[in-house]
């Protein structure tokens, strides 16, 4: 197994769900089964070479970067620059490795679990295809070498999410909620266009390599501390509107109109997971500043959307705000240094996630039976409200259920546990540091309010009775499609696959290959050192952990107390309190505080734009119209009165010769021979000798 | 005063034939007439050869050209006199002013 293999194999996992895009865009239709078993299959392939690539990395080449560069486009010599070159190129680190696990392993699954879900939709075949574009574009990001491709990558991203979210696009809902994903989308990408536009004007190179020498060799955008720190958070706007961070966080709830097994491929592994894999991405040129922006920014996300995430009642919305706010917490981890947590987090997450995304999506496809079978058209198949007592009906999916809720409350054995409790860590280390303190008990309150939330749907879906039991006659556990990948993800979601020791992180192979990167700041800019963070992780390390096993415990506690043994009401908390349950029903009025401002403004531009464009624009355009018009009277009367009228004026002149002279043709031999004579005498009159 | 015949007093009368011919050629209305015409015409010509030849040292190529002539006019006058014929055969008449089919 050499190297070259290695990124050969990449390239080839990258390309296998664009051919399946392709076969299925194409020829979707007239195939068999309507072809989802291609997907299926070529999904399958990508991930068994993506585990294999994995393997090797870590076995063989552990601590090497595996790289190829080729020149895209050559500018040659440029005037007062010098030589110009676009380079692309892929790279493979260990990050990568995993990265490509992950997303193939949740596209895979995801594709699995669809060929039931999604069996009768009128659009199988191109919501089959749309999937594999959206892997290809997540793989594009994961393996580029450079900030060129990474960008196209993650607008092709944006592209496919937008295709996906829409795929009921009869429905205005899932319509508006498409379009808001990708407007949403573009004004984080345009703060990361122009990061990378600060970048190629100092560097003249977009390859991480070469950005990442040229700052290690002094050399800072714009010779200013604070380009430094801007370039960084410019390119981690790209990150705040892909992975839905405070403030552009507000197109992934309502990316729930899409079809479950979407929104557990976007919450999980294709979408939110690029902006936190950008961040890893550009760790080493990020400054003190940048990250303390990045990790407040973090801590807002996670303790606004896990507010919201108590008073909702629809289980995606619940699911949603939960990403929104775990996110939160990877971004905050890589903000206050602690990069192994975050990027960990990302990949337990995605385990986790998109379980508990196919288990919500097991339950309403189930309770959309159900529903179906009592004629009731009328009852959302979403309100946890509606639901309860399905632990019987459908134990796969509920056993799965509390695996995956532990896994995100941080209970100990699971992976989310270790993740977390590494996060923790790392903010309470860069609380002592930095003092910024906010943060680490912004972390511990999110862990506990996660614990709560999540709680609430396991014991309102799940447990307890239904107020009608007779509705869950026609419930029923999903095929084996369906429960296969939850089964998959659940295991997926114990410690033991990241690290052997139960509670600690550290020591297992995940912290091991994923270290963080040395920074190429330079020093008076940069955030505090590996080793001053680790000390500082080490005395927080215990305190951390008593601390979140309090707090998980107290939200899961408080939760029970609630929903399963009724000894606070929800009702009586929710009307104490019912300017703050309002609020956080209506999500912070976040939509409303956009509608008002950045819509209207857009608006108001809009109607000025339109106002300009219709009476000047289409005023100069209509002038020059009408002088053209004029023009072209003018120059149409100068052809009909002067050039016709002297082309006439000839015709008339040799008519009118004509006939005088045709009076001398009399047809009379004699006349002629008169004239002759005369013309003869005329002749010697003009050649007489003189 | 004796009368002395010169080479202008020729030429006068072959002018004054000429003249006579080219008037009936123009003038007359028929078609016979306008040939014997013609046949003057010829002949002025015919004096002019014979003046010229007789005042240039008796030269025979004057007499020459005479005699072609004579023969020419009478080619013609054959010519001439058979399309006249033709003409009254289409035509009915031999007056030149009504053969104006040409004439638009």
């Amino acid at each position: 197994m050499t190297q070259s293999l290695l990124l050969q194999l990449s390239v080839a996992v990258l390309f296998l769900p664009l051919v399946s895009f392709l076969i299925l865009i194409f020829f979707g239709k007239k195939l068999a089964r309507q072809s989802d078993v291609i997907g299926i299959f070529l999904n399958g392939a990508a991930l068994a070479l993506s585990v294999t690539i994995l393997y090797a990395k870590v076995n063989f080449f552990h601590d090497e970067l595996l790289n190829f560069t080729f020149t895209w486009i050559s500018l040659g010599n440029v005037t007062l620059i010098g030589p110009l070159k676009f380079d692309l190129g892929i790279m493979i680190d260990n990050l990568t490795a995993v990265m490509l696990v992950v997303v193939t392993l949740i596209s895979f699954l995801v594709n699995l679990f669809s060929s039931k879900y999604m069996e009768g939709d009128i659009r199988f075949s191109r919501y089959y295809a749309n999937l594999g574009l959206f892997s290809f574009s997540m793989l594009g990001i994961v393996i580029a070498n450079n900030f060129l491709s990474m960008y196209i990558f993650w607008e092709l991203v944006g592209l496919s999410s937008y295709l996906l979210i829409g795929h009921w696009y009869e429905k205005k809902s899932a319509s508006d909620a498409s379009k808001k994903a990708f407007v949403v989308n573009r004004v984080g990408d345009f703060g990361f266009l122009i990061g990378i536009l600060v970048l190629w004007a100092n560097y003249h190179t977009l390859t991480y390599e070469g950005v990442y020498a040229a700052i290690g060799s002094g050399m800072i955008p714009f010779q200013s501390a604070w380009w430094m720190t801007a370039s960084g958070l410019l390119i981690f706007c790209g990150a705040v509107g892909k992975s839905a961070q405070f403030p552009l966080h507000v197109w992934l709830p309502d990316a729930m109109e899409g079809p479950t097994p979407v929104s557990a491929l976007i919450h999980a592994a294709t979408m939110v997971a690029a902006g936190v894999y950008l961040i890893a991405r550009t760790f080493p040129m990020l400054t003190a500043d940048a990250l303390m922006v990045i990790a407040y920014v973090g801590a807002i996300t996670a303790f606004i959307s896990a507010t919201i995430a108590i008073a909702q009642t629809d289980i995606k919305k619940v699911l949603a705000y939960s990403t929104v706010s775990q996110l939160g917490y990877m971004v905050m981890g890589l903000g206050v240094g602690a990069f192994s947590a975050g990027t960990m987090h990302l990949v337990t997450h995605a385990a986790f996630k998109a379980g508990l995304f196919l288990g919500a999506g097991s339950v309403i496809h189930a309770m959309h039976n159900a529903l179906h079978h009592a004629h009731d058209h009328h009852t959302d198949a979403q309100d946890i409200m509606n639901m309860g007592g399905l632990r019987k009906k459908m134990p796969i999916t509920f056993w799965t259920f509390v695996m995956f809720t532990l896994a995100i409350s941080g209970v100990p054995l699971t992976s989310g546990f270790l993740s977390k409790d590494e996060i923790l860590a790392g903010t309470l280390a860069y609380g002592s540091l930095t003092g910024h303190m906010l943060i680490p008990i912004i972390g511990f309150l999110v862990a506990g309010l996660t614990a709560f939330y999540m709680f609430r749907i396991v014991i309102l879906a799940f447990m307890g009775d239904h107020k009608d039991p007779s509705r869950l006659e026609h419930v029923h556990e999903s095929p084996l499609a369906m429960t296969l990948p939850l089964m998959l993800l659940a295991a997926l979601s114990f410690f033991a696959f990241y690290s052997l020791n139960p509670i600690g992180a550290s020591s297992g192979w995940f912290f091991h290959a994923i270290e963080r990167p040395a920074t190429v700041v330079p020093l008076d800019m940069a955030a505090a050192s590996t080793e001053i963070f680790e000390e500082a992780l080490h005395h927080a390390h215990n305190t951390a952990m008593l601390f979140s096993l309090l707090v998980a415990g107290t939200g899961i506690l408080l939760s029970f107390l609630t929903y399963h043994w009724k000894k606070i009401s929800a009702d009586a908390v929710a009307e104490s309190m019912a300017p703050v349950h309002k609020f956080l029903l209506n999500k912070w009025y976040f939509d409303e505080l956009y509608d008002a401002t950045a819509v209207a403004g857009v608006k108001g531009i809009a109607a000025l734009f339109a106002w300009f464009d219709g009476k000047i624009v289409d005023g100069i355009v209509n002038g020059a119209g009408s002088v053209t018009k004029m023009g072209a009277v003018v120059s149409g009367k100068f052809d009909s009165i002067v050039v016709d009228g002297f082309v006439n004026l000839t015709a008339t002149v040799a008519g009118t010769f004509g006939l005088v002279l045709r009076k001398v043709q009399t047809g009379r031999v004699q006349s002629y021979i008169v004239f002759a004579i005369l013309g003869i005498v005329v002749l010697f009159f003009f050649y007489r000798a003189v | 005063m004796a009368l002395h015949v010169s080479l202008q007093h020729f030429l006068i009368v072959s002018a004054v034939l000429f003249s006579l011919g080219l008037f009936a050629v123009v003038t007359r209305r028929n078609a016979i007439m306008v040939l014997m015409g013609i046949e003057l015409i010829l002949n002025s010509a015919n004096i002019n050869f014979l003046a010229f030849s007789r005042y240039n040292g008796l030269q025979i190529d004057g007499q020459m050209a005479a005699i072609f002539v004579i023969i020419l006019a009478a080619a013609e006058a054959a010519v001439g006199l058979a399309i006249v014929l033709n003409i009254f055969k289409n035509f009915n008449t031999v007056n030149v002013d009504e053969i104006s089919a040409m004439k638009q």
